[in-house]
């Protein structure tokens, strides 16, 4: 057995400060609680920083292969604090002066330690046991504000998450059984001989919890009530951030299996097709920016799931990663426009924001039509790669219906445009209201960034790494 | 220098977002002074253009990961349409000096409208092209749904939403020949050397109808072109300028451009199709056009007409078993020469027709009648560019319309003679909306403004925005020479490739 503790650097970083986050707020005095969330950020930017240092060591897996370090989980090691980050940037607003100011910072720390856990594991009970680290703190960030929406949203998430963790645990075991390991590197041999039907039963019961993490169909309940019940910072945060570490884990545990047994590449391209075309459809009739983004978050895993279906093709794996970064920034800029204008519920209300925030509607059309796909954000390109990835997956009709649904999604994003370029009210709750600072700085840069992304996508994708180490 | 003449009216929008305190007078001077040394620019590209190939190229590799490069370049195809594009844009920037509300920002939305149609002609590559295209539709979304009037939210949607289904089936087909391409490329250069799908087997058949749908619904041919008419009815004058003079030769040219020397093949068996659809668009946009009442509306239709011809003749030049190179290469000049000169023609009328709008708050022809007594420039002016789109001869629409017919007679007797009735009709319905506005007794809508003489003629500003594209029309139908020079060799080029 290998012990490496540098190699886990980056998530020591997330863990010692959600622990240092934790003691400092507990002493700080309430109008000190800024410090605790400083202390936070910082934990984040070393994780960052220890991430990009340490991605240019050698793909290998520590801890007697339970962990895999390639460039897979470099990226989620990036994308994940970077994310958090932003997710910080926007709530600080609303954050400030509650009472419980620094639990905010300790709970996205811990919850982005259980996504990028979730994308480097390579043994299931490390899975399991990043699921429920990621899980259970995101039940807590969902009730944060402690109202009645909030109450009622994180009883919906607990109640499905423990039901698709449970049968998750399940799946776990079964694959144990058929494959009497659970490092995958084992398993990819111990699974060879496996009957199909076992199989596919163990193999469906391990997708169900890392589907709920991704907010994919059939485990998406959850989504639109959990982003408009929540507060907005969390709502940005459980949208973004858990479908980082579960697509990325997805797709490494389905690598594993052996393809002639079970047709999961199929599976995985009817979910993403119905993921896809049942959160375009539900979006149409949301008149709250909320539930609307939540269910665009549903569709947008139907285009990530494409990358996962066509997994161990040249490019599947560095279109995921892309797409995943650019959904991240673009999805993050979208929600802080909602959490800069906190009194806007309806789309309708929106109206007149152009000439009242310039800066904001213009971050809120760059990011809604990057969530399209228009170019040059980097969501275009993320889309780009991945279509390609699929159509020489000889899945063609996945990328007709993907581009179909891009076709539907359009239609909702601009229920939402149309207002706010459009002039309309001016009363003081409309439009008209003063934006959240940081949130409103955090949308502007959000917004420059995807284009940024987009743009610099050539210096990008090549850095991400196509093959993936167990 | 390709790059800053794409580029520079975009940093000049940038400019007039940021800087809010911008007195508005200058905001009009910085827009005509930037539309003109981007005319300056696009002449010094073509002066300085040395054919037949790719010229002023610049490569870099952009996304090497996905196989796409940023390469620009301009040949006899692109330099004409750059040309065009240039001059309409300069047309609307004078024509908005007399009064555009909230000018900041018309300005800065046209500007960047004026980079992604450059960028479109001069794109060597795909996603390049594609990345233009759609930022055009983005661009004008805006413009129509800020500054339209009628119902310009509507129209503006539906304009989005067809366009860009349309953009949607053309990345498709990109990526089709992107998975077809081997090595993966999206450079139109490489795949125009090594076509894929070159047999013209199902696959080319399907990526070739992705690509064709794409192109048709922004071109628009019937039955794509029903977003054009609100679109157009709603949008301002300058909008209804840049959209039928610029943004539907996205379409045409991307035919000339990617679907034929891409996918010969496919374009070779299914060029029928493609007469087919160019003469029923040819004959029932102007059947429509006829029965009109709205001026506007009129000339919306009348675009799909003229697009009609532009597919006909590249329909002909598939059709290589039933001419000579000579005359399928006639035709695709004639397509290209059409395009500059329904540009020309057509940003003439749309502005006139604002004009219309300005003094008498409708488009409908009936409303009016003996404007030419108290308007007699803005008469005259309606007139020729009238004559001029009917085609004409000393216009540069009869040049393009005698190579159209001339080039795919040999082809395809019967269509062209059929799309050739639809010359007549178009010529038919032009004097008669003549006859409607401006002979006659006079009639006005607003009496107040016909009690003052001379305010319903058209003021400087007006008349330095229409009679440039006017003379130009003009030019070409006189000597047709300066551009068929150019236009020529990239015809014969383009015959070639199809001929493979």
């Amino acid at each position: 057995m290998r012990m490496d503790p540098l190699a886990l650097v980056p998530e020591l970083c997330l863990l010692l400060g959600a622990v240092v986050t934790l003691l400092s707020g507990s002493w700080l005095p309430r109008h000190r609680q800024w410090i605790a969330g400083l202390l936070a950020g910082s934990a984040l930017a070393a994780s960052l920083t220890a991430a990009a240092v340490l991605a240019a060591g050698p793909d290998r897996t520590v801890y007697a292969g339970t962990y895999a370090l390639d460039g897979a989980t470099d990226a989620a090691r990036v994308i994940v604090p970077a994310a958090a980050l932003l997710v910080l940037a926007l709530s600080a607003g609303r954050v400030r002066g509650d009472r419980r100011e620094s639990e905010f910072s300790v709970l996205v720390l811990l919850a982005s330690l259980g996504s990028v856990l979730l994308a480097g594991a390579s043994d299931l009970l490390v899975l399991a046991v990043a699921y429920l680290l990621a899980s259970i703190s995101l039940y807590a960030l969902v009730g944060w504000g402690r109202d009645q929406n909030g109450a009622e949203a994180a009883l919906k998430v607990y109640l499905l998450g423990a039901l698709f963790g449970i049968t998750m645990l399940l799946g776990v075991a079964f694959l144990y059984g058929l494959g009497g390991a659970t490092a995958y590197a084992a398993l990819a041999d111990g699974l060879a001989g496996a009957p199909a039907g076992a199989l596919a039963a163990g193999t469906v019961t391990l997708l169900a919890g890392l589907l709920f993490k991704a907010g994919a169909i059939p485990a998406h309940f959850w989504v639109p009530d959990a982003a408009a019940g929540a507060t907005v910072p969390a709502a940005a945060f459980l949208t973004t951030v858990p479908k980082i570490g579960a697509l990325i884990a997805l797709y490494r545990v389905l690598t594993i299996l052996p393809g002639a047994a079970l047709d999961w590449r199929l599976l995985v391209a009817a979910l993403a097709a119905a993921s896809m075309t049942l959160g375009n459809l539900a979006a149409f009739a949301q008149t709250d920016p909320r539930r609307l983004l939540g269910y665009s978050t549903i569709s947008q895993v139907g285009y990530l799931l494409m990358a996962v279906a066509v997994a161990a093709r040249p490019d599947a794996l560095r279109s995921l990663l892309f797409y995943l970064a650019a959904y991240a920034v673009t999805n993050l800029g979208a929600f802080a426009v909602v959490a800069a204008l906190p009194a806007l519920r309806t789309l309708r209300s929106y109206s007149g924001l152009g000439s009242h925030h310039p800066w904001l509607t213009g971050a809120l059309v760059v990011c809604l039509l990057g969530l399209v796909g228009t170019p040059p954000t980097a969501v275009f390109i993320g889309k780009l790669t991945v279509f390609s990835a699929t159509w020489s997956g000889a899945m063609p009709w996945l990328v007709a219906v993907a581009a179909l649904n891009t076709l539907a999604s359009l239609f909702y994003y601009l229920r939402w445009i149309a207002p706010a370029v459009t002039p309309g009210s001016h009363g003081p709750a409309g439009a008209g209201a003063a934006a959240d600072h940081w949130a409103g700085g955090t949308a502007v840069a959000a917004a420059a960034a995807t284009l940024v992304l987009g743009a610099g996508a050539g210096l990008v994708l090549p850095s991400l790494s196509d093959v993936l180490t167990r | 220098m390709l790059s800053l003449t794409v580029f520079l009216p975009l940093a000049a929008a940038v400019v007039l977002i940021v800087w809010r305190g911008l007195p508005d007078t200058a905001v009009r001077w910085t827009w005509v002074a930037v539309s003109a040394a981007e005319l300056a620019a696009v002449v010094y590209l073509w002066v300085t253009y040395q054919g037949p190939d790719l010229g002023h190229e610049t490569n870099r590799p952009w996304i090497p990961g996905a196989g796409s490069g940023y390469h620009i370049g301009v040949d006899g195809l692109s330099l004409p349409l750059l040309a065009l594009t240039a001059v309409v844009f300069l047309a609307c920037a004078l024509y908005s000096l007399r009064g555009q509300r909230d000018i900041r920002r018309f300005a800065a939305l046209f500007l960047a409208l004026e980079t992604t149609s450059l960028g479109l002609f001069a794109a060597a590559d795909l996603i390049l092209f594609f990345l233009f295209f759609d930022l055009s539709i983005v661009g004008m979304y805006f413009v129509i749904a800020g500054w339209g009037h009628g119902e310009p939210a509507r129209s503006a949607l539906k304009f989005f939403l067809y366009t860009f289904l349309g953009s949607l089936a053309l990345l498709l087909g990109f990526i089709g020949l992107y998975a077809a391409s081997s090595p993966h490329t999206f450079d139109m250069a490489e795949l125009t050397r090594r076509p894929p799908l070159e047999d013209g087997g199902p696959a080319g058949a399907l990526v070739l109808l992705a690509i064709a749908i794409g192109l048709a619904v922004k071109t628009p041919t019937f039955p794509f072109h029903t977003w054009l008419p609100p679109a157009h009815t709603d949008a301002p004058a300058a909008g209804s300028a840049v959209l039928a003079a610029i943004l539907l030769k996205m379409g045409t040219y991307g035919f000339v451009r990617i679907a034929m020397p891409v996918l010969p093949g496919s374009w070779r068996r299914y060029a029928l199709a493609f007469v087919v659809i160019g003469v029923i668009s040819a004959l029932y946009g102007a059947l429509v056009a006829l029965a009109q009442t709205s001026f506007k509306r009129m000339i919306a239709y009348t675009s799909v007409n003229h697009m009609g011809y532009i597919l006909l003749a590249l329909g002909a030049a598939g059709l290589i078993a039933q001419s000579d190179a000579q005359a399928r290469s006639v035709a695709v000049t004639g397509a290209v020469v059409q395009m500059v000169s329904h540009g020309l023609i057509t940003g003439a009328l749309f502005l006139l027709s604002g004009i219309l709008w300005d003094r008498g708050g409708t488009y409908e022809m009936d409303s009016y009648g003996g404007l030419a007594g108290p308007a007699p420039r803005f008469a005259a002016f309606t007139a020729i560019a009238a004559f001029a789109s009917l085609g004409l001869p000393g216009f540069s629409g009869f040049i393009a319309e005698f190579q159209i017919f001339a080039g795919s007679l040999g082809s395809a007797p019967v269509a062209t003679a059929l799309a050739l009735l639809g010359i007549l009709v178009t010529a038919g319905l032009f004097l008669w909306a003549l006859h409607r506005l401006f002979l006659g007794p006079a009639r006005h809508p607003r009496a107040a403004v016909r009690a003052v003489p001379g305010v319903l003629d058209l003021r400087p500003a007006e008349t330095w925005a229409v009679a440039p594209l006017l003379a130009l029309a003009l030019a070409i139908g006189v000597f047709p020479r300066l551009l068929l020079d150019t236009v020529d060799p990239a015809a014969r080029t383009a015959v070639e490739l199809v001929a493979r």
